[in-house]
């Protein structure tokens, strides 16, 4: 299979087989007008398998949001055809409208105004927490 | 500005300032009677309280304050469909302090997040309630003499028992603390709280049986199975006469042991219990509401001092 290399954009590799969709949906990239390449499965010699999206464009990335999916991913910023800079990431501290908290009691469930907030309490385990009603959510990476 | 939403909000040092101020308004009450003159607490009950409210109230009233707010959602501007920051932000321009109740879990939170004066949170659904483990801490020093080195046994809804959650909270920053959750496996404390013990290595163990602890507890905490929380009714018929205290069960426990009971009961505790020296959880009633003098009064001290 081949796919064209990008010339000013981000790739970001080393995303765990499968996760490739939810940092797809997650980033919102469907709302994107530049081409984006989704690429699943490809063989990887660190992680066995690996998803790799390429995005032909200087966008904002939100990297709390590629943390708190998969915080072993590779980004790769690119200008002029040449890696300019590699990111590495990890769970970040805190989520801000990345996730909803599902507990049917919490008080955000009603105030549609309120952000969502929730906060890392075990980094090993990957579990954050609702600032509102502490109620649990593990970080996708983890589960 | 300081609010009290989480009584882990306030270390162990100002909580104890706070409990030697309710000491010492017990001491001398008519020393404090014009201390917040000119000063409003509003009551905010999203959902209906009759202790909890009318203890604010008391409380405001014996240091010369006043009073305003509403005891329902329905006699509130939340009927009409106003957002409950809304409310928060008004209320704030007509008060000096606000107490809130909500059924809704991290109300207060969001409350103080737009509100322009400090927050107490006075129940937040099956989540928190600071005051009460105020109150509580109050009763096991007054009783015992400390709030470290004992054994604490907490019994019956430990799920939704928010007077549960906040007082394991509180107690496990206190050294050599063991606890006791005696509960029906569908009432368990939930996994968030301990799985936090566990982190913190604070010695607990989670039991079905009252009988089978009895003797070694110093403090046990019995609560009611609130059937407000429950979505099913079956569920809550079905549970709610798990643990009921009675004399016969008091036999092999201390002797120096200390009942305590956030109240109202229905019928988890014999009323048989009620003249046992032991029992004290009519005498929290009455510490609650000095605790809360104490509480309100150093917010508004914190509050003119920031």
């Amino acid at each position: 299979m081949n796919i064209d290399s990008i010339y000013s954009g981000i790739v970001l590799d080393h995303i765990k087989a499968g996760r490739g969709m939810d940092v797809y949906r997650y980033l919102k990239l469907d709302e994107l007008d530049c081409p984006v390449a989704y690429i699943r499965n490809v063989r990887s010699g660190a992680i066995g398998r690996k998803d790799i999206i390429k995005i032909d464009a200087a966008i904002d990335l939100d990297l709390d949001v590629l943390g708190y999916i998969d915080p072993g991913i590779t980004v790769n910023i690119i200008k002029d055809g040449v890696v300019i800079e590699k990111k590495k990431l990890s769970l970040p501290e805190k989520l801000v409208n990345v996730i909803h908290c599902k507990n049917p009691r919490c008080i955000t469930t009603v105030e549609s105004a309120l952000d969502q907030h929730f906060i890392l309490k075990d980094r090993e385990r990957g579990v954050y927490r609702c600032m509102f009603c502490d109620a649990e959510r593990k970080s996708k990476a983890l589960r | 500005m300081r609010h009290l939403i989480d009584i882990t909000d306030f270390t162990v040092g100002e909580i104890e300032k706070v409990l030697d101020l309710a000491d010492r308004m017990i001491a001398d009450p008519s020393a404090y009677r014009d201390s917040l003159r000119g000063r409003i607490l509003a009551t905010l009950f999203f959902e209906p309280s009759t202790r909890t409210r009318l203890s604010f109230e008391s409380a405001m009233l014996s240091l010369g304050g006043s009073v305003l707010g509403f005891s329902s959602a329905d006699s509130s501007s939340t009927a009409k469909g106003e957002s409950l920051m809304d409310t928060i932000r008004t209320v704030s321009c007509y008060s000096d302090i606000i107490a809130m109740r909500h059924p809704k879990e991290g109300a207060p939170m969001a409350g103080s997040l737009k509100s322009f004066v400090p927050i107490i949170n006075a129940g937040d659904g099956g989540h928190n309630h600071p005051t009460q483990t105020l109150t509580d801490l109050m009763t096991i020093r007054r009783e015992k003499g400390r709030l470290n080195h004992m054994t604490v046994g907490m019994c019956g809804d430990l799920k939704f028992g928010r007077t549960v959650h906040s007082l394991i909270g509180a107690m496990s920053r206190y050294e050599g603390v063991n606890f006791v959750l005696i509960s029906p496996p569908e009432l368990k404390v939930p996994s968030y709280i301990t799985e936090e013990l566990r982190r913190k290595g604070i010695p607990f163990r989670e039991v079905e049986t009252m009988e089978e602890v009895m003797p070694e507890l110093d403090v046990l905490y019995m609560t009611r199975v609130q059937k407000e929380r429950f979505f099913n009714e079956a569920d809550y018929i079905r549970l709610k006469d798990t643990y009921i205290l009675d004399p016969e069960k008091l036999r092999t426990a201390k002797s120096d042991m200390s009942i305590l009971h956030p109240l109202p009961r229905v019928n988890e505790i014999s009323t048989k219990v009620d003249d046992d020296p032991r029992a004290v959880y009519f005498t929290q009633v009455r510490n609650g509401r000095f605790v809360r003098m104490a509480l309100i009064k150093t917010l508004l001290e914190w509050e003119e001092n920031a």
